[in-house]
């Protein structure tokens, strides 16, 4: 058995992490946190030349044809460093769309440009409130154009493209459901920029008027995409959340190290050594998880979707936890602007809805286990 | 990143697969499937002399406490192949319980600690099952606190006088020696006034008293040492080294990786798909499905983590401290686990046995016999620090007794 990565990508994880800590520390975060900035451009580049953006994309389209493992350790280095860039939206959610369902034409259109950091992707699925279901969609496609109105959507206010669920049918089936790519610089798009818990990682509202649009993959095909870039996303994602929470794991032990409190280092209190401890297990749990996440996504084995449901809810519940915790073990401080611990306590509570809550996951993987039991 | 057995891996499998296809007893496969949670029991046999007569078997195979050099009785197996030994066992390991603390514990302790001639003499007996072995640290008064300990040893000539009393000593009642650690200096700290030794159970003074437990079950026993007489050959490390010793014995306690840990969540998975509440099945309520799914990643988690482990063993690595967090999470879980589904019962959660008719009364028993999870083996809040310490590197407690002569040590709280 080697279920763990390679001793190549475990590198690639390395580099990552010197080149995030170098170009990603949190005064750069917090450049796009008190809102000098929509997202970090220059990283963006760095991170394109460095072939991050297009890790999981084949050469022929302009990437570095490595795999899902390595989109994964880079990731969760993603996670750990806050990076401020629509990397999840971008490659998560546009690109895999574009693997799974895009023509030849729009592979060869698209993915290059993400590679080299030059577009940037985002998918454009929610309207209001709720979980990701075929029946809340409401924009509409006719006659190759799209009505309707998107929110949120995240990075959408910085997006070069979205790719839309939109209503091409009222059977009330998921069949109703198709995609497209719209380029939003486009007419009859309007983006208006939403306030966001997360200041940084932006949320827009996209509005369609007659917007041009382009099929993604066949009619009626929609939803079946949605549910499996959804599922990938999910394990990538859980991947930055197990990053996120081993940080503020980390944040948290080097505090309880140094502070002072009625004589004593305050990590040797019971209550204080508790708390870290039970974040190391949630932490754990997590990674545990997404390994085996990661190991079904390379392998597009059909454990993909119990898979990832059982990553996602894991790494969501311990990001939220360390987050949480390491604020208490921080204390007043803890409850300032100035140290950083609020930032990783905003990305735990907005990372955890981006691709459907908490609930919506724990009743997908109820499903998908019962499916599985039946088989 | 695969699941896949090297070929040497294979290879030991297929071996080990062939052999146990041709000797293990089948005849209780299907009472060993069945027991999935707490202790073991078979109807109509013995449990601890089927045990004894599988172990046996192993032993002349070759299948006995394999990571053990050959001549103590083992194969002198690497890690992984010990891991993947007790994967192809499978229910067959159940047998080997009331073996468990002797190759686990009290095995490694005289190998570590004792001389050649205890080694060749009681290593491949304890293997092999023919002789079964106890431990004997904790008392009434000293729990996690183990160090704090009263029973005293004093010497007398060549020999050790032993008073005093033990506690929550598994299959005393049926072991022929135990590994004891008693007080031999009251005058200088708890840590340094301790030595290890082993003796005969069937020692003149030892007496073994069952404990009737807060389940009404009776597991563990009470052991009580009058003038019992140790020669000094059985001990084992240096006079005043048994806190060293113990170490030996305890490390191997938590080290055990691919154990069959119990977590409840299949248990609780069908009980929920079959449970017919006022509106349907418990499964299609929202709120039993959030619970559910919630230890559902609990459970896999631990057992990727477990995996985890295997692969570092199987690339000849020493696994990471991940290991450490399945009692600590898997106990808690058994008794919440117990509670909820008692819970979506209403008034008839309460009854046990076969009363209680959705699942004859397991989870009632489940409730009952889950504090002992989070309590034996370290507690709950001794595991946690554990991981503070030694994962974390956080600071130890501060210990008020620590530089106190034992017998200067406050006894009572008020």
């Amino acid at each position: 058995m080697n279920f763990d990565f390679s001793d190549e990508q475990k590198q690639m994880r390395d580099e990552a992490r010197k080149f995030l800590s170098e170009q990603c520390p949190p005064k750069a975060v917090r450049e796009v946190l008190d809102g000098k900035a929509p997202y970090d451009k220059s990283l963006w580049k760095g991170l394109a030349e460095m072939g991050f953006l297009g890790v999981a994309i084949p050469e022929q389209f302009g990437g570095a044809g490595a795999g899902h493992l390595e989109l994964c350790v880079i990731a969760e280095e993603m996670g750990r460093a806050l990076a401020p860039v629509p990397f999840s939206s971008t490659v998560y959610l546009a690109a895999e769309a574009i693997l799974i369902a895009g023509s030849d034409a729009q592979k060869q259109k698209w993915l290059p440009k993400i590679a080299s950091g030059d577009a940037i992707g985002t998918l454009a699925l929610f309207e209001g409130k709720g979980n990701p279901s075929p029946k809340a969609v409401k924009v509409t496609a006719n006659g190759g154009v799209l009505n309707g109105v998107k929110k949120p959507v995240a990075d959408g206010a910085i997006a070069d493209f979205a790719v839309v669920a939109a209503r091409t049918g009222s059977s009330g089936r998921e069949s109703d459901i198709s995609l497209f790519i719209v380029d939003l610089k486009g007419a009859g798009v309007e983006v208006k920029p939403l306030t966001n818990i997360d200041l940084t990682r932006g949320q827009a509202e996209i509005t369609f008027k007659d917007a041009k649009a382009e099929p993604l993959g066949a009619a009626g095909e929609g939803w079946s995409v949605i549910t499996q870039v959804l599922d990938r996303a999910a394990v990538l994602t859980a991947f930055e959340q197990v990053g996120g929470a081993d940080r503020a794991l980390e944040m948290g032990r080097d505090y309880a190290l140094d502070r002072i409190a009625f004589g004593r280092p305050i990590g040797s209190f019971q209550a204080v050594k508790h708390m870290l401890a039970d974040m190391y297990v949630s932490a754990t749990l997590a990674r545990s998880n997404c390994y085996y996440g990661a190991w079904a996504l390379s392998t597009n084995a059909g454990e993909l979707p119990e898979a990832a449901a059982a990553a996602r809810i894991s790494a969501t519940q311990a990001f939220q936890h360390c987050a949480k915790n390491n604020i208490q073990v921080h204390g007043g401080m803890g409850f300032t602007w100035e140290f950083d611990c609020h930032m990783y306590y905003r990305r735990a509570n907005a990372v955890a809805l981006g691709l459907g809550s908490l609930s919506y996951w724990e009743d997908a993987l109820i499903d998908r286990m019962r499916k599985k039991n039946a088989a | 990143m695969n699941f896949d057995d090297t070929p040497q891996e294979a290879e030991f499998r297929a071996v080990a697969r062939k052999w146990i296809a041709a000797n293990a007893p089948k005849e209780f496969e299907e009472e060993l499937s069945k027991s999935s949670l707490g202790r073991i029991r078979l109807a109509k046999h013995n449990m601890v002399e089927v045990g004894k007569a599988w172990q046996k078997k192993k032993a002349e195979g070759g299948w006995a406490c394999l990571h053990w050099p050959k001549e103590y009785g083992g194969r002198g197996a690497t890690p992984i192949e010990r891991v993947i030994w007790q994967q192809e066992e499978g229910v067959y390991g159940k047998l080997t319980q009331p073996f468990q603390i002797g190759e686990g514990m009290c095995g490694p302790t005289v190998m570590a600690w004792g001389s050649e001639e205890a080694k060749r003499r009681y290593l491949p007996k304890l293997a092999a099952g023919e002789e079964i072995w106890c431990q004997l640290f904790s008392e009434p008064s000293a729990g996690s606190d183990v160090a704090g300990l009263r029973t005293r040893a004093e010497k007398k000539g060549d020999n050790w006088v032993i008073n005093g009393q033990k506690i929550w000593t598994s299959g005393a009642h049926y072991s022929d020696y135990g590994l004891l650690i008693a007080r031999t200096d009251p005058n200088v700290p708890k840590h340094k006034g301790l030595t290890m030794f082993f003796l005969d159970m069937k020692s003149r003074g030892v007496e073994v008293r069952p404990i009737k437990q807060a389940n009404g079950m009776q597991e563990f026993n009470e052991v009580y040492f009058t003038d019992v007489v140790i020669p000094d050959s059985q001990r084992l490390g240096a006079v005043g080294e048994g806190w060293s010793v113990s170490l030996t014995t305890l490390m191997n306690e938590r080290m055990s990786i691919g154990a069959r840990l119990a977590t409840g969540v299949p248990e609780m998975f069908e009980f929920c798909s079959n449970l017919m509440l006022e509106d349907g099945l418990a499964i299609d309520d929202p709120a039993v499905r959030s619970k559910l799914a919630s230890w559902a990643v609990k459970a896999s988690g631990l057992k990727y983590t477990s995996y985890r482990a295997i692969s570092a063993l199987s690339k000849g690595e020493r696994p990471g401290p991940e290991n450490s967090i399945g009692k600590l999470v898997s106990g808690l879980m058994l008794q919440d686990i117990a509670t909820y589904a008692m819970d979506l019962e209403g008034a008839a959660g309460s009854l046990t046995g076969t009363d209680e008719e959705q699942a004859n009364g397991q989870f009632q028993q489940m409730l009952l016999s889950s504090p002992s999870m989070r309590i034996a083996g370290g507690t709950d809040e001794i595991l946690r620090n554990i991981v503070a310490e030694r994962v974390l590197g956080l600071p130890g407690d501060i210990r008020v007794d620590k530089d106190v002569p034992y017998n200067k040590i406050p006894t009572k709280g008020r």
